[in-house]
Formats: C-alpha cells, sequence, structure tokens
C-alpha cells in the first residue's frame, strides 16, 4: 500500500503539474512557497483527501499547518484516520 | 475629515483631487486619440466606481463623447438602477438601456447556476435566493466559500462548497460581467468609442474581477485609485450623494451582499490601509498599530492578500504566444 506522501505526491503530480517536472516537491517543501497549489488548488486537494482516506475536513483545519507539504498532510491524516479508529471502538 | 487618509489619519491615501482628476483627463483623452476613437462607453451600474468612471470620461472628452450604459437583469437591486440614473442626468451624458435577463436566460445563466445550487441544497427553488460568502484567510485558513440560500418562508442554508459547485456557481454568475461586456462593445464597434473599466485598486490588485467580464476594457482610468480615494473623489466631482455614502455591493447574486463578505473579508477602508501598508514595506506590526488590531491578525491580513495575488495571478496575463 502507497504511503500517504506518496499517494499526495502522486496526486499532485498528475493533477496540478501534469506529468512536468515535480523534483521540488520533497517532502517538507512548501505547497505554496513552491507555487503549485493556490487556494483553489487547496480545495481540490482537500476534496482528493476526504475521498481517499474518508475523513471530513473541517473548517478550522484547513490550515497550512495541515496541508502544505507532504509532512504535514502525513501527520493531519494519521491523526484523522486514529480519531476516527478510536471513535469507531469506543 | 477627508476620506482618502488612513485610520491614523496619517497622510498615506491622501491625494490632491484637482491634480488627480487633470492627470487622469489628459491620460484618458491621450488614449482615445492614440487608439484612433471619438469617446467612451461606461456601463454605470449605481455603484460609486462606474459613477466616477463617467464623470471622468466627461471631464476628458465633454459627455457628447460619452455614452453611459444602464444593464440590469431581473435579480439587479432596483436601487442600482435608479442610482445609476441620478449619475447619468447629473453628467447629462446620453444612455441607453438594455435589460440582459433575456441573453442571460438565453445562455443559462441561472438555470446552470440553480442547478449547481441544488446539487448542495436539494430545496432550492424559484423564490430563493442565494450568495457566496468567503471565510477562512483571516483565521489563518486557506480561503474557502460558503453557499448561502435563502427560501420565502424565510428559510436560510448554509453550506461549505466543495471545488466543483464553487466553479459551476461563479462561472454561470460571470455570464453576467460577460454580457454585458459584450453589449459595451457593441456600442463601442457602432460608435467607434473606447471601452472604459470601472475597477478601483482594491478590485484589480486583488484580482475581483471577470476575466473578459469587467476586466475586459481598454482604459482603467481609476485601476491605480484605492476605493476610499475614489469616495473622495466622487465627493469632490459632487456626484449624488447616495453614491457618495454608499456601502460597495457586488449585485450580482440575488441576497443582498456587500463586496467584503463575498470577496475582500475586510471592510474597503482597513483593506485600502492594509494595501497601502504592505505596498510601502510597512511591518505587520505597523499595521496592527494602525488597524487597531493586533499583530497575528495583521499577519493574516497581509498573507490573506499575498494569496489572492496569487490565486487570480492568470487574470492579467495576457495570452500567451509560443515561440518559435
Amino acid at each position: 500500500m502507497k504511503s500517504v506522501r506518496d499517494h499526495v505526491k502522486e496526486y499532485i503530480s498528475e493533477n496540478f503539474l501534469m506529468g512536468l517536472k515535480d523534483s521540488a516537491i520533497t517532502d517538507d517543501a512548501s505547497f505554496l512557497d513552491l507555487g503549485i497549489i493556490d487556494s483553489t488548488g487547496v480545495i481540490e486537494l482537500i476534496a482528493f483527501l476526504e475521498e481517499s482516506y474518508g475523513i471530513r475536513v473541517e473548517d478550522a483545519e484547513m490550515v497550512p499547518d495541515n496541508l502544505d507539504s507532504l509532512d504535514a498532510i502525513d501527520r493531519f491524516i494519521a491523526r484523522k484516520t486514529f480519531a476516527r479508529a478510536s471513535s469507531m471502538t469506543a | 475629515m477627508e476620506l482618502a487618509k488612513d485610520l491614523n489619519g496619517s497622510s498615506l491615501l491622501a491625494i490632491d483631487y484637482d491634480r488627480a482628476i487633470e492627470d487622469i483627463s489628459r491620460q484618458f483623452k491621450e488614449t482615445v486619440v492614440r487608439f484612433r476613437r471619438r469617446g467612451a462607453v461606461v456601463a454605470v451600474s449605481g455603484g460609486v466606481d462606474s459613477a466616477v468612471c463617467c464623470a471622468l470620461a466627461v471631464r476628458a472628452l465633454g459627455p457628447q463623447r460619452v455614452i453611459a450604459l444602464l444593464l440590469p437583469e431581473r435579480e439587479s437591486s432596483g436601487d442600482s438602477e435608479r442610482l445609476a440614473m441620478q449619475v447619468v442626468e447629473m453628467l447629462g451624458v446620453p444612455y441607453e438601456r438594455k435589460d440582459i435577463t433575456g441573453a442571460l436566460e438565453a445562455l443559462g445563466c441561472y438555470e446552470r447556476r440553480d442547478a449547481a445550487i441544488r446539487s448542495v441544497v436539494p430545496e432550492y427553488d424559484r423564490g430563493w435566493r442565494n450568495k457566496l460568502v468567503i471565510a477562512g484567510g483571516l483565521s489563518g485558513q486557506f480561503n474557502h466559500f460558503y453557499l448561502i440560500a435563502a427560501g420565502p418562508g424565510g428559510q436560510r442554508v448554509e453550506r461549505r462548497l466543495g471545488l466543483k459547485e464553487y466553479l459551476e456557481i461563479v462561472a454561470a454568475t460571470n455570464f453576467k460581467q460577460r454580457t454585458r461586456k459584450n453589449v459595451e462593445y457593441y456600442h463601442a464597434d457602432r460608435l467607434n468609442y473606447v471601452v472604459v473599466g470601472t475597477p478601483n485598486k482594491l478590485e484589480y490588485d486583488q484580482g475581483f474581477f471577470v476575466k473578459n467580464g469587467d476586466g475586459a476594457a481598454d482604459i482603467k482610468p481609476i485601476a491605480h485609485l484605492y476605493k476610499t480615494q475614489i469616495y473622495g473623489l466622487a465627493r469632490h466631482m459632487g456626484l449624488p450623494r447616495e453614491i457618495v455614502e454608499s456601502t460597495p455591493t457586488s449585485d450580482t447574486y440575488s441576497l443582498p451582499q456587500e463586496q467584503e463578505d463575498f470577496y475582500f473579508a475586510l471592510p474597503y477602508a482597513e483593506l485600502d490601509v492594509a494595501l497601502a501598508y504592505l505596498d510601502s514595506g510597512r511591518t505587520a506590526a505597523e499595521l496592527a498599530g494602525a488597524l487597531g488590531i493586533d499583530e497575528l491578525a495583521a499577519k493574516r491580513i497581509y498573507a490573506d492578500i499575498a494569496a489572492k495575488r496569487r490565486t487570480t495571478r492568470y487574470l492579467h496575463e495576457a495570452p500567451v504566444l509560443i515561440k518559435g
């Protein structure tokens, strides 16, 4: 199974860069600083994450700390899926 | 108190109105001559920006070389047309009125928009009204949009929009600005006139316009002026009091809507100051002092301005020519 980082990187490469050079997308690189995602792109990315990982991204969670790099998304998805699993077993 | 000052009363936004009118009028006339046109078309909405543009066109060319257009549609506020008529009558310019509702219906503007709205609010129907509201930027979040729909029985529904629904609603609504521009260029072509674009500095800088809609023009005489300065100019030029004292609205969605809750997220006077502070290299701490807010909030305002510039950069781009 693909890691979250690889999965998201692949999505960004295919959908936002359309296969053009993606070597700048390192794990900790800011998407905003790289100029590859704007606020419209973030909404698109959120829809992808919600569909792929069965989560709901709340308004308060739509912040750069959660969504502006592969590392940030990896941590965010881990937190969200853990929270969901905990609520299902509670 | 002069309007064209920042909230601390400093002179950052102060301008010499007489000189501004003289500079704009001269460049306006020079542009019309350079383009070998004979006059100017101005769509007058009833708002302060188009009123000032029309007045400047009259100063530059005289009233007989200007034609004002009133282009309402079925969702326009009744006040808009009444105020537009005040401008036309005060300036003594020829005008034409064309209701664009039929064209918008034929293009599917309302039908496509309402279908997109119903995909998130299934009960939305005739008699309901709608608007989009921006959220997030000033809370440190990425900007996102909410649809607010109000039913005839007082129901009110709010839904955060996914990208698909947001783009569908905006795309259909943009028929309004593009249809108006079509009519403006019809008259420009038949009269050999230029088309005047009416964006102010906030709209131009922050990308609050429709590409090839209200963003299309041959000359944009107030795109370098802050909204505060435009209100000052309107007052200085003696434009109708109701317009000088009005609150900016988009008049694009059927629910009453101020520009600040659709796009700007700040009242125009504060955004004027923020933009001027940012562009003059002042720090977020200085902006915080000017607006009476904390530094984090000021940083978020700066970030929001930058985000909107980034998101809308393409709107300003000319078509790309392939290098051979």
